[in-house]
């Protein structure tokens, strides 16, 4: 029984790995042809760094993950403040408001947010993929900060109180702390979603601003340029090396 | 944490402006351009366009695939998580990580890998040669944008259901075992009900993006193989039929409703008792 | 009796429809130990959380030393806080969370490190000053909240069922721990408590309350030995409460049969209650003129027995260091010191306030 657990495990693994196998393996293929292997190379590394779509796209998807995330976890704490003294009923009710772009699907959202930026007048480019991205945002990082929240015993903000800090140091010395993990997971969670977004992303950029996604889609008629494969490449191992290293403090975040 | 009322509300203000101008506003964008033609009168026109053969197909075509796809990952996920409670205390964070580690990977890059190893002479095929075994070429027909659909969406089944499941306490299962439960019966007895509100937010979560993507289609299905999300991308960017569209969006829309009805009517059954 | 600390007057408190206090005067002094003293939902804890500002009053007022403070703020109050889950700062240890208060008072790096040393040397855990607080046991932690409150030199310890999460064993020691620092630094207490058993060993002056209202305050002594009303006699310890006719000053009617007592002042034909403690009524071998009655459960308890006996139509709850059978026939005597008298509530709302 052990042994077939085992097995079991093995296959969805090979499962969810057998791409991204292919991919690092493409990486590495002197063909710019995929599934045509014709030799081990490093070039598409080098050139990796001189071009300056992937490179743009790059630092697009960085910083409105970044920013997005930022935004998305500040306004996502404010309003969780409030809803933690309203009562149950009108809580539920707010979240199940805020997580209308969660559940609703996401071509849905894009374009519904396409349509409101043009009817308000607005230019569609890295500004409007920032805002639609906080749009989708604010609930994951509610959903990560809510439950610590409520968790959290009045008496930690009181005790700050009754050894006299104001009520804002008591927010900043204990209460914030406190809730430190939670918004820590939020925040991360905000920046992966918003880094491997593309419907909505699709739906909301303007012309000549990419975010890798959708550089990505825009190459698929023509053939992926085999740099990409080497930038997602990077991107998985720095990703493990922050997973391991994160795991072996976790203790410490 | 307010000292008063009026504090707090000062706190949810900004967010109920948000919801209305980010969340709601979006909507009535859509519904109003799905209830008018291109002159801007009212009309039903583009909303009985669904009925049209094409476009009825793409629909039918999405929520059978979408439901195999559901399906399939319901499947895969139980024993896997059950396996992976089971195995939480030896090994368990190297499991989950590697588990969660291809979700950072760009989901449209390991898609169009499935491309590499599902075509003609992909890396399956080259292998089904290697052992003398006949070809199985799967690209381009609506059994790729399964695999697709459930190579991208297994995880979404996965989180919701493992938090459930390790959520059930061990002693319940033991007693169960105890009481001359099989292990069969203590599953679909025990377990299973116990973790319905995960299995139900997994399903939700799968089946809303399946059903309505378009990528996955696009990258896996050849272009021949329209899922509802391919039209409606297509009246976006190559009709310019913004209308049709938002219809289309609208009808979309409709069995996202009904899902939230019914997840939710499942979750105030499980209200949790503690707060 | 030491010169007045807080004075409340006429508190009166509601959430929602429920009225959890009901214009509630009382008085604390300085160096006092004072226990509020109730089952749940009496009222202590708001009453408690009034003092400590983390609750207004609906109406009444708060006198700290002369000075109206209803309106101050808990962070402005000279008051500290021992809480009842402890609510250290998980992400402080020790060292931080006991320096939390001086730090935002001000006070000097070398101030605050000793300060922190003699509140850890006052709690007995000197050299604790780097520990993890979730870390430390259950007692540990208590002692360690008990530190941080005390470092501010408070006029007041307000403790909300402090010793309610530790175990038996512990939660003893630590009542002599609470008694002995209170000596030390001067500091008045206000504690609460549903525990009777921690009131009555702790306290200077024991506050009972029920249902939003005082119903005694006085020394452990005097609320055990003489129970105002059948709420405290019941609430404080086992009693045997019994309806009874005053027939006239020192004279009781019960069960048809007139006992000589030492309560005076009621009037001829009073209805009272009349409360006999189980450990002051003697068995003894039945006898003529004496109430007789029979033995129907026995409970060992280690120290003592448990002994009911019905007589008189009603079931009498003696506590003896000797055995008795079940079945056993025996006659209950009462000595007249130890019959306390009480009046019977006046109104049907008065009613309600002593029968929970």
């Amino acid at each position: 029984m052990a042994k077939l657990k085992t097995i079991y495990l093995a296959i969805i693994f090979l499962f969810l790995y057998a791409p991204i196998g292919v991919l690092i393996a493409q990486s590495f293929n002197e063909s710019r042809y995929r599934g045509n292997w014709t030799g081990f190379t490093l070039k598409w590394y080098e050139s990796l760094f001189e071009n300056e779509d992937i490179l743009n796209a790059l630092s697009n998807t960085i910083s409105i993950g970044f920013f997005s995330a930022l935004i998305a976890t500040i306004f996502a704490l404010i309003t969780c403040l409030a809803l933690r003294e309203v009562g149950k009923k009108w809580r539920a009710m707010f979240m199940s408001a805020a997580n209308v772009p969660i559940l609703n699907a996401d071509i849905v959202t894009g374009i519904s947010l396409m349509l409101l930026f043009l009817g308000l007048g607005m230019k569609l480019g890295y500004g409007s993929i920032l805002l639609a991205h906080v749009v989708f945002n604010v609930p994951y990082v509610m959903l990560c900060i809510m439950p610590q929240l409520i968790a959290l015993d009045k008496s930690f903000y009181e005790a700050a109180l009754d050894l006299g800090a104001s009520p804002f140091k008591a927010f900043t010395s204990v209460v914030l702390p406190e809730l430190r993990p939670s918004i820590f997971a939020g925040f991360l969670l905000a920046f992966t979603m918003s880094a491997d977004d593309f419907i909505i992303t699709y739906f909301t950029r303007g012309a000549g601003v990419d975010t890798l996604p959708t550089a990505i889609y825009s190459q698929l008629k023509l053939g992926i340029h085999p740099e990409m494969y080497a930038l997602s490449t990077l991107v998985f191992f720095t990703i493990l090396i922050f997973v391991i290293l994160f795991a072996m403090n976790r203790k410490k975040i | 944490m307010f000292r008063s009322v009026g504090i707090r509300n000062l706190f949810l203000a900004p967010f109920c402006i948000w919801a209305g101008v980010f969340i709601f506003v979006p909507l009535i964008f859509i519904a109003w351009y799905g209830v008018t033609n291109a002159d801007g009168n009212f009309s039903l026109e583009n909303l009985e366009m669904i009925f049209q053969t094409e476009f009825f197909r793409s629909l039918e075509v999405s929520v059978i695939l979408a439901l195999v796809s559901t399906i399939v990952c319901l499947i895969l996920a139980y024993p896997l998580c059950l396996i992976l409670v089971e195995r939480a205390k030896s090994a368990g964070l190297i499991i989950t990580l590697l588990f969660v580690l291809p979700l950072w990977m760009n989901t449209l890059l390991s898609t169009m890998a499935w491309q590499t190893i599902l075509e003609k002479n992909g890396i399956l095929n080259q292998l089904l040669r290697f052992f003398s075994l006949p070809d199985f070429t799967l690209i381009n027909t609506s059994a790729a944008v399964v695999i697709g659909m459930i190579y991208n969406y297994l995880p979404y089944m996965v989180l919701p259901l493992y938090v459930a499941l390790s959520k059930i306490d061990l002693s319940v299962i033991e007693a169960a075992k105890d009481l001359g439960a099989s292990t069969w019966k203590t599953f679909y007895k025990i377990i299973l009900p116990l973790s319905l509100p995960g299995a139900i937010s997994g399903v939700t979560m799968v089946f809303i993006p399946a059903l309505t993507t378009f990528a996955i289609s696009a990258l896996l299905g050849g272009g021949k193989l329209l899922l509802i999300g391919n039209v409606i991308e297509q009246e976006f960017t190559f009709e310019y039929d913004w209308h049709l569209g938002s219809a289309l969006s609208i009808v979309l829309m409709i069995f996202i409703v009904v899902n939230m009805i019914i997840t939710l009517a499942f979750d105030n059954s499980h209200e949790e008792t503690s707060d | 009796m030491n010169g007045e600390l807080i004075r409340l007057e006429n508190i009166v408190k509601t959430f929602g429809n429920l009225k959890v206090l009901d214009e509630i005067d009382l008085t604390i002094h300085e160096n006092e130990f004072v226990t509020l003293l109730g089952p749940s939902g009496c009222g202590k804890t708001t009453l408690l959380r009034i003092i400590g500002g983390f609750e207004q009053p609906d109406a009444g007022k708060i006198i700290f030393g002369g000075k109206d403070i209803t309106a101050v703020p808990p962070n402005r109050r000279p008051i500290n806080t021992v809480f009842q889950k402890y609510s250290l700062f998980s992400h402080m240890n020790v060292e931080e969370n006991i320096s939390f208060g001086p730090k935002i008072a001000g006070k000097s790096a070398d101030y605050i490190r000793d300060k922190v040393k003699y509140a850890l040397k006052l709690v007995n855990l000197d050299g604790y000053e780097k520990n993890d607080v979730t870390k430390l046991s259950g007692g540990q932690q208590q002692r360690i909240a008990i530190a941080r409150a005390i470092v501010n030199e408070p006029k007041v310890l307000l403790l909300d069922e402090p010793l309610s999460a530790l175990d038996l064993k512990l939660r003893r020691a630590m009542r002599n721990e609470l008694v002995r620092i209170n000596r030390e630094t001067g500091i008045t207490f206000v504690f609460v408590t549903h525990d009777q058993e921690e009131a009555l060993s702790m306290s200077d002056t024991i506050v009972v309350m029920n249902q939003g209202y005082i119903q005694q305050v006085g020394t452990p002594e005097k609320i055990y030995n003489e129970p105002e009303n059948a709420f405290v006699a019941d609430f404080i310890g086992d009693s045997n409460i019994i309806d009874g006719v005053m027939v006239r000053d020192k004279l009781v009617r019960i069960f048809g049969r007139e006992y000589p007592c030492v309560d005076v002042g009621f009037p001829p034909e009073c209805p009272v209650d009349v409360q006999i403690r189980p450990e002051d009524i003697t068995l003894a071998a039945p006898q003529k003129n004496s109430l007789n009655g029979v033995v129907t459960k026995v409970v060992f308890w280690g120290m003592s027995y448990d002994i009911t006996v019905s007589a008189g139509g009603f079931d009498w709850l003696v506590q003896s260091i000797h055995g008795r059978e079940v079945g056993e026939k025996v006659s209950v005597h009462l000595d007249p010191q130890n019959i306390q008298i009480m009046s019977k509530p006046q109104s049907e709302d008065e009613e309600a306030v002593q029968n929970v």
